[in-house]
This record gives C-alpha cells, structure tokens and sequence, in this order.
C-alpha cells in the first residue's frame, strides 16, 4: 500500500473516536473545538482550492453569505435543525460559489487573491449598510437543535454542536482525500504545475478551477452556518478581509499536505489566541504573532510534517519523489 | 505498521496539546473570593479613548474596594467581605472572539461574573450566550438600545443608559440655551453608533426644532483620520449647527482638522460623546462647543463624597482625571457589589448563587460617582441614569478645557419609560419625560 | 463650478499622501514579489517617530520649522535601519517560498508590531500638531484651506519624481528595473540580487514611514492606525497595477478624487465606493491600469 493512503473506513473510525473523545473532554473545550473544526473545515476547501495554485483572501464572502443565508432563514421559518442549517449554509455558498466561479476562475495567482478579497469588501459594506440586518452591530439568532431534540443544558448544547461539527468536518475531509485521488484532484495540481499545459491535454484549466471553487464555497458557507450556531450572533466582520486573512493563515499553518493537519492547526491557534488573551492580556497579538513565525520558520511544510515527513524518511528518499508527489495529500 | 505510528503520532501531538490546556486551566474560585471577568479594550481603536481608561477605573476601584477604603455607603471589604479577583480581558477581535472568549472565563477559568464590554456589536453578541449558561453578565457600556429591546434576558444587566439619553439631551440642553438651529448638518462614523446616534439625534431635533432643515449628511467610515473633504463639504453647507457622533482619535482628528478651517466659526459644533477628547486635545478645542458625556461624569459630575474620593483617587493613581469610560466601570462594579451585599443580606451572609445575585441586581437602584443609577428598564434590566451637558472653555491657567453652563437633566426626562423603544418614543414627542 | 474645484483639491490633497503610501507597497512587490501586510504598520511607526521628534523639539522651545525638519530625518533614520533589519533578519529567512508564506509572514509581522508599537508609545494619544500651522490658510474657491494640506501635493509630485528619476535614469534603478522583470536573468549578470533586496525593502518602508509623518501633524497617533492604511494602499496598487511607479500615481488620484466626489455628491456610498472601483478594474483589467503583460513560461 502506498503511504500517506488510509482506507476511508480507518478515517471514518477516526471521526467517531474524535466525535466520542467530547465526552471527556471539559466543556469549555467543546465549544473552543467546534470553532476550531468549522475553521478547519473552510480552511479545508482553501487547501483544495491551493491545489490548482489560486489562493483566495475572500473566503468571508462565503462565510458571510453562509452565516446570513441561515441566520435569516431562521429567523423567518424558524429553521433551527443544526443538519438543516448546515445544509442551508452549504447550499448559499455554493450558490454564489456557483455565480463568482466561472467569472473569477481566468484570473490567477495574486490576482485572483486580489479580487476575491475585493469581492467580500464589497458585501462587507453593503453588510455594514443595510440596517435590516442590524448593520456593524449585526443580529441574534436561537439556539439550534437537532433531529426534534432541544437541549436545554449547556454542556449537551455545546456537545451536540461539537459532534456536528466534527462529523461534518471529518467527512469533508474524507471526501477531500478521495478528490484529491480523483482525476479532478490530479488535474488541479497539473493546474498548478502549468494551467497552459494541461489545456494543451484536452482539459479545460478554468473548468477543474471552478469546480474546485465551487467546492470551496460549499465548504466556507457551511463553516459559516456552524461558526453562526456556536455563537449564535452575526455581524458583517464574517465578510472582513482580517477573516478571510484567519482561514488562509489555517489553511497554511496546516501545509498541504494532510487533511487531520487543517483540524490540529485550527485547534492550536485557537487555543494559542485564548490562552495568550487571558494570560497576556496587553501583548496577545505578539504572541500569536511569534507563534505564526515560529511555524512557518520550524515546520516550513506545516504542522501535517510533524507525523507525515519522518515517515518520509524510513519508507524512500525524499529527493528521489516528483513533485507532485510530494505534495500529495495523506490523512 | 507506520500507518499505525502515524496515527500514534498524531494523538500523542494532540493529547499533548490538550493536556497543556488543561494543565493551565484555572480552578474555581474559593468561598472568600468573587471572581470577576472584565472584558475591555486593551488594543485596537477604541484602547484610549475607552478601554484602558475603563481598565483603570477598574483597578483603582476594585484595589480601593479590597482594602476597605471606599467611603460611605460601600465601606465593606471587597464584595461582603470576599476580595475581588479580576481577569482581565481584551475586547479587541471581533463578536466572535468575544463570544468564545466569555465561554472560556465562565467555563474554564470559573469566574463567579463578567463585567464589561464596550462595544454594542460585542453586547449584542454575548449577552444570549450568557443567558443560556445561566451565568451573570453585567455590560458596563455600549450605546445600542437594541440589547433589550430585541430580546428578554434574566442572567444579563446593563448598567448605563443607552445613547438615545446622549441625543435626547443634547436637543434639550440646546433648546433651553436658545441655540439657533434652522439648518444642520451631521457627520458620523458609518457603523452601527453612528448610524443610531444620527437617527436618534435628527428625530429629537424634529421634534423640538420641527422646522429643522437636514443640510450635508456625512458617514465616513470607522477610523478614516483624515477628513479634508467632509469639512470642506461642512464648510460649504455652513448650516448653523454641526452635530457629530464621532469618538476618540476619530474626533480628535476631526477637530484638529476642522479648526483651522474655520468650521468651528461658522456653525456651533455639538458633540454626542466628546469629553474623553478634552484632556488630550487642551487649547486645540474651540470654545463654546456643546459637548455631552454620556452621564454626569468627569468634569461635569456633580459634588458627593463619593465622586470626590473616585475623582481625586483616579487622578492621583492616573495622572489624569477620570473620564466617561472611568466612571461607567466604577457604577458597574459598585452595582454589582450592592447586589452582591444585598443578597448576602438575605441569605445569611453565604456567598450568593448566580440566582440570588440575579434576583438582587433586578431593579435595584444605587449610588456611584456619576449620580444615582436605577435598574428600571427591560424588567429591572437596563439603568436609567442622570446626563449632563455643558460647553467648552479654555483655562490657560489650569491648561485644560473647563466647562461651563452645565446643565443636568435627570434620569425620566432624558430616557424612555418602560416598554417603549426609544426611537419610538423620540418620534411620538417623548411622551412621559419627567423634567424639572 | 466651486464645488468641482472642492472635488478636484479635496481629491488632490488626498491623493498626495496615499499616493507616497502605495508606491512603497508597489515597489515592494514589484522587487521582492511581496504584498507586504505589515506596510500600515510602517506608517503608523512613522507617524509615532514623527510625533516623538516634534514633541522633542517643542519640549526644548526650539521653533516648529525646527521640528518641521527634525520629524522627517529622524523617521528617514529609523525607517531604513528598520527595514533593513527586517528585511535582512528576518524576510531573508522566507525567500523561495510561496507568495502566501511571505505574505503571511508580514502578516505575523503586522501583528508584532502592533504590540510593540503599544509598549513603546503606549495607547494615550499623541499630537505632533505644530507642523501643522506652520505653513497658514489659504482662501479657495470660498473656503479655507491649511497651507501644510497643500505643500503635501508638491512634497508628493517631487517625491513620485524623485523614484521614477531614479529608477529610469539612473544605473542603480535600472538594476532595479531589471530585477522587477527578470530575476534570474539579473543574478546571471551579476545583479546582487539580495543587495537590491534590502535596499528596495528598506525603501518601501521609508515610504510608508514618510507618509505617516507627513500625516502625523493632523492627526492623533493611536493603535489601529495601521489597519485603515493598509486595505487603502491595497486598493490603490491593485487599481493601478502591483509593481508600477505610474499605476501607483494614477490609483492614488483615482481613489482621492472618487472617495472627494461622492463624500460631496453622494455621500451614502463612500464606505465601499473604493472596493466598486477595485473590482471594477480587476474585472476588466485584471493586471491593473498599468501593468505590462508579463512573459509567461509554457
């Protein structure tokens, strides 16, 4: 068996023991991992999108579009289901994922980060403008709940939550590792490699760009329905660029190279920015400033190199594998 | 096999990881302690003006308050005896930090309260949150009346006004000093305060000036600092008054800018929230402009034994005198601590469960250094308190900005009854203001 | 007519320094290919020097025009040994890797020196003001205008001068020039690549310093100032092309006389009037106003 491949039924056990480890762990860490799974989850789609070499720093456009499509769907039909409301989200990011795609997929590198980036400024400020939705100060939405059930303690609420979540985001990832052994997923990283190229092979580079937009949409409009459960309250910062900044800093703190890496980067920033905020109320930012540099300068291929490059060394010689090899994804 | 030493790899990094959390995790405070999170701008924009004058209303008073040296009637150690012990927290980040943030003070470092908040997007964000643990919030500031007027809540008080009082006053104050307004212009931040201060500001004007004529309507973005092109289209209207919500190094700029442009010449400058600017601006803030406070605080609080020992100390421990954010931390706490006693009254002197707290904090009315505070809006929820308004004026001798014909307006002349929303009440000629 | 001549200085005036801010952010990314998010921090960090060096002057009762001089060389002085610090200490450390790890490591940067800046100057408010009276008012078009407001268009035009003289007629611009297009090309001519690296670096910071010193007399230096900067300067190099001196100048007039225009004439619009244009430009020109269609490998 070729490393860095684990069959999909040792990653499904591997969501359910994450999904049962909520049981022990202490309530505070629920909540603080259920936002940390819904990052991980649209960082996830970044790192699919990073594949074809288009980056986007406009993820809260989706993210928004996600927490608002919900928020106000709620509010008016009462929808309070968290797999309902999940699917909403999901379904209003790929909506407009599905609009921006085909348009956005010509351009590329820095410029494609540019626009994205202008394109959630410019729902930032139609957000911040329009006072129905409550403008800078946002509104408030209920408790969510699930299949008929209401939980009334905070500890089965925040649980409940969290098993969503981690369900959600374990099984975007497993079927993020079978695209990308898919002829899609291959595709996206000839992209990468030379988008002329591949064209010249028959296969349309804008195409295999915007189908992985589209799924990246999807995943940020999900993300933003869970990051609206677990806080129940939004406001236009979902859109700010700041936001967008967050994810990409996820998605790249984790590498490209395993999908268990975007949750355990997600987990450790979070817990990184709370613990520096409390003990270092006055010099936070530096911290997480010097934590950021840390990573990038000590693990340069993320934090998925803590367990995935030694493996490297004992199977074969790291030099001897292709490019695109290397950056091939593992759990 | 090194699939599975992958796997061990990774749960030893994660366990580890969350083993350190744990490790750091605080445990619950004694029976003689009371544990109280404060939430405040520590960086970001709103550090200055607000945040750490706030932060160091806090300290003073809670280090006053633990050594039993608060004068009458808050003499007690700490809250009934039991010593305060703060964590302090930066409200800079967004609702969504501040939302993870309040869980991790009530769930992880077991605080028996928070206190704060400045911002109305964060209130409006943590205050269900809060509800729903079942665990006490007070909110220390923020302007939006929507907090309560949105919602129902029993675990969570606010205990200042909100900014429909600022506005309210300010047309008041304007009105009994016969200042002439036939034509206004305004100039506002374009985010939720400014919006609400500007539609709060323009309704009481309708009301009071009916023939009020709307000139140039401006909504620079938060923190733009340079506005050139806003006084110039000011300048150009020359409307007799210039109403402005802006704050902290926003307003600063705004008014080292417009000076010299000779906006304060040709329009009367009135100002929502401005006192926090006169210490750091001196000489460069024109005389004669109206400004408020949000309260009766710092310059323009009035004389008790209480404000004397809060002013003096904080001026003394500072190096400045207290402004707004200052005083609005200091009635928080010293609410929290009546509510604290009189619950330790009724039970028998044990520290109070949250219920207790809550049922005391409901209603209840106290004293503090900006005048006397009554919990009697939103079902004992929202304070109701006095407002002050009064005009600048340079004092070379004391190089700072003295103000003079001030004006107080008590609580029920300034604030809406109970069970009205506040635009609404503006609109409807504010009905049922007790004034005199 | 009086009010399109407001809208015209308004625009100018506002141009003239975002205009020094974005040619630091766009000769940084045209040397180094790095959009550089800690650039609004530079600015914030020379406003504070600035505000710092004239608050000195004042203490020891020498005249503003004194302190008028003594803020621009001392944040000449330490914007370029911070650069140069930067770049060489720690930027050098990145190279080779992906554009976003660069961008992220300015990003990482952005964050410190917010702190930083904090411990330093702390967060009670800073005035420099007296630059700013130094040079009177002038009546205009039925209004008064602050002389210093004015001399910052001059200032601007000779600096923008200055850097395109510089990189076009001299050799060590055309260096520059070079590595800008090819790099690989550059260091097989014996270009000291990590040489134009530093220099170009600590320039871009000097900018960026420079125009939050030129600002610093009107305003008042707190934290966040950077934030505001940065998303402007973006929009502005975007719009006109990333790594051109011309785009540079033609984004700054286009976005100071389109945020004058509608704050005069429809001021609902301002907050995102600037990202209208920049999505607007980016969908038609996606290279910006400016940008030379580049050479591509097949």
């Amino acid at each position: 068996m070729k490393h860095g491949r684990l069959h999909p039924l040792v990653m499904i056990a591997l969501v359910v023991a994450a999904t049962l480890f909520g049981r022990i762990l202490p309530t505070w860490t629920l909540s603080l991992a259920t936002v940390a799974a819904s990052n991980a989850l649209i960082a996830l789609g970044i790192v699919i999108l990073a594949r074809t070499g288009n980056v986007s720093f406009g993820q809260g456009l989706f993210f928004a579009a996600g927490g608002y499509g919900v928020a106000l769907i709620a509010n008016a039909w009462g929808v309070t289901d968290a797999v309902a409301q999940m699917v909403i989200g999901a379904v209003c990011g790929g909506l407009l994922g599905l609009v921006i795609g085909p348009l956005i997929a010509r351009y590329s590198g820095i410029f494609f980060g540019m626009l994205t980036l202008a394109l959630s400024m410019v729902l930032y400020g139609a957000l911040v403008k329009s006072s129905a939705l409550g403008g800078s100060d946002g509104f408030n939405v209920g408790r969510p709940s699930l299949f008929g059930m209401v939980f009334v303690d905070p500890r089965e609420a925040d649980f409940m939550l969290y098993a969503v979540s981690v369900v959600t985001t374990g099984l975007a990832g497993i079927a993020a590792t079978i695209l990308f052994r898919s002829e899609l997923g291959l595709a996206s990283l000839a992209v990468r490699e030379n988008n002329l190229r591949i064209e010249y092979l028959g296969i349309s580079a804008n195409r295999v760009i915007t189908i992985n937009f589209i799924i990246a949409a999807v995943f940020a409009g999900a993300s933003g329905a869970f990051a609206l459960m677990a806080q129940r309250h939004i406001d236009p910062q979902f859109a700010y660029w700041t936001t967008s900044g967050e994810f990409v800093f996820v998605a790249v703190l984790a590498g490209y190279q395993s999908v268990a890496a975007v949750f355990v980067a997600s987990l450790a920033l979070e817990l990184v920015r709370s613990f520096s905020n409390l003990y270092l109320p006055n010099t936070w930012q530096l911290v997480l400033g010097v934590f950021l540099l840390g990573v990038i300068l000590f693990l340069p291929r993320g934090i998925g190199s803590l367990w995935i490059r030694e493996k490297r060394k004992r199977s074969k010689p790291a030099a001897a594998t292709p490019a695109a090899v290397r950056k091939g994804v593992a759990l | 096999m090194d699939r599975f030493s992958r796997i061990n790899r990774s749960a030893v990094f994660l366990s580890v990881v969350t083993a350190t959390a744990l490790a750091l995790v605080t445990p619950a405070s004694a029976e003689d302690t009371f544990k109280l999170g404060i939430v405040t701008f520590l960086s970001g924009p709103a550090a200055d003006s607000f945040g750490v004058p706030a932060r160091n209303g806090g300290q003073f008073v809670i280090d006053q308050l633990n050594k039993g040296a608060v004068p009458s009637p808050y003499e007690k150690v700490g809250f009934g005896g039991m010593k305060i012990e703060p964590v302090i927290i930066d409200e800079n980040g967004g609702a969504t930090k501040q939302v993870q943030e309040l869980r991790n003070l009530y769930q992880r470092d077991n605080v028996d309260a928070v206190l704060g908040y400045i911002g109305s997007g964060d209130c409006l964000a943590v205050a269900p949150i809060a509800e729903e643990l079942k665990k006490m919030l007070v909110l220390m500031d923020c302007g939006t009346p929507r907090i309560f007027e949105e919602a129902k809540y029993n675990y969570v008080f606010r205990t200042a006004a909100h900014a429909t009082m600022d506005n309210v006053g300010l047309i008041r104050y304007m009105k009994a000093k016969n200042v002439k307004m036939d034509t206004l212009s305004a100039i506002n931040q374009d985010y939720a305060w400014g919006q609400d201060s500007r539609a709060d500001f323009v309704a009481a004007a309708g009301q009071l000036y009916p023939n009020v004529k709307l000139q140039t309507d401006l909504l620079p973005k938060f923190g733009a600092g340079q506005y050139g092109t806003e006084i110039s289209a000011l300048v150009g209207a020359g409307s007799d008054v210039v109403y402005s919500s802006l704050w902290g190094g926003d307003l600063q700029a705004f008014i080292l800018q417009a000076a010299p442009r000779g906006l304060p010449k040709r329009s009367q400058l009135v100002f929502s929230a401005a006192d926090h600017v006169l210490p750091p601006l001196g000489d460069k803030m024109p005389d004669g402009t109206i400004i408020g406070a949000r309260g009766a605080y710092g310059l323009m609080s009035q004389k008790s034994p209480l404000n004397d020992w809060f002013f003096k100390g904080y001026e003394a421990v500072n190096g400045v005198y207290p402004v707004q954010a200052a005083y609005r931390i200091a009635q928080s706490i010293f609410g929290l601590k009546a509510a604290v006693e009189k619950a330790m009254a009724k039970n028998g002197g044990k520290k109070p469960s949250t219920d207790e707290l809550v049922a005391a904090m409901t209603g209840l009315e106290w004293q503090s250094p900006g005048g006397l505070i009554q919990m009697r809006l939103a079902d004992g929820h929202q304070a109701i308190q006095p407002i002050a308004i009064s005009r600048t004026k340079y004092n070379p001798d004391l190089k700072r900005v003295d103000l003079v014909d001030i004006q107080y307006f008590p609580a029920e002349c300034v604030n809406p009854p109970p069970g009205v929303k506040s635009l609404d009440w503006i609109k409807g000629g504010m009905q049922g203001a007790k004034c005199n | 007519m009086n009010s399109f001549l407001t809208i015209v200085l308004d625009g100018l005036i506002q141009a003239s320094w975002l205009f020094i801010v974005a040619l630091g952010l766009t000769l940084v990314f045209g040397v180094l290919k790095i959009l550089n998010i800690a650039h609004g921090s530079f600015y914030a960090l020379g406003a504070y020097i600035a505000a710092t060096a004239v608050t000195f002057v004042a203490a020891h009762s020498l005249p503003p025009s004194v302190g008028f001089v003594a803020m621009l060389a001392s944040v000449a002085l330490i914007a370029s040994a911070v650069g140069l610090l930067l770049e060489r200490g720690l930027l050098k450390m990145f190279y080779g890797r992906d554009e976003v790890v660069l961008l992220l490591v300015t990003y990482a940067v952005f964050l410190i020196l917010e702190d930083v800046t904090k411990l330093i100057w702390g967060v009670n408010p800073i005035y420099a003001t007296q630059p700013y009276e130094l040079f009177g008012n002038v009546a205009f078009a039925g209004l008064y205008y602050v002389g210093y407001d004015l001399l910052l268009m001059p200032i601007s035009a000779a600096v923008g001068f200055a850097v395109w003289f510089g990189l076009n007629r001299t050799v060590t611009g055309k260096i520059v020039l070079a590595v800008i297009h090819n790099e690989e090309m550059s260091v097989s001519m014996g270009v000291r690549v990590n040489r134009v690296y530093a220099v170009a670096f600590a320039f871009g910071v000097l900018l960026a310093a420079l125009a939050g010193a030129l600002t610093a007399p009107k305003i008042s230096m707190q934290p966040g100032l950077s934030s505001d900067v940065i998303i402007l300067s973006f929009a502005i190099v975007v719009i006109g092309g990333l790594g051109s001196v011309e785009g540079a100048a033609v984004g700054a007039i286009l976005v100071g006389l389109a945020r004058a225009a509608s704050v005069h004439l429809v001021p609902q619009a301002e907050l995102f009037m600037i990202y209208l244009i920049m999505a607007g430009v980016l969908m038609f020109r996606p290279e910006g106003l400016f940008k030379r269609e580049a050479a591509r490998r097949i």
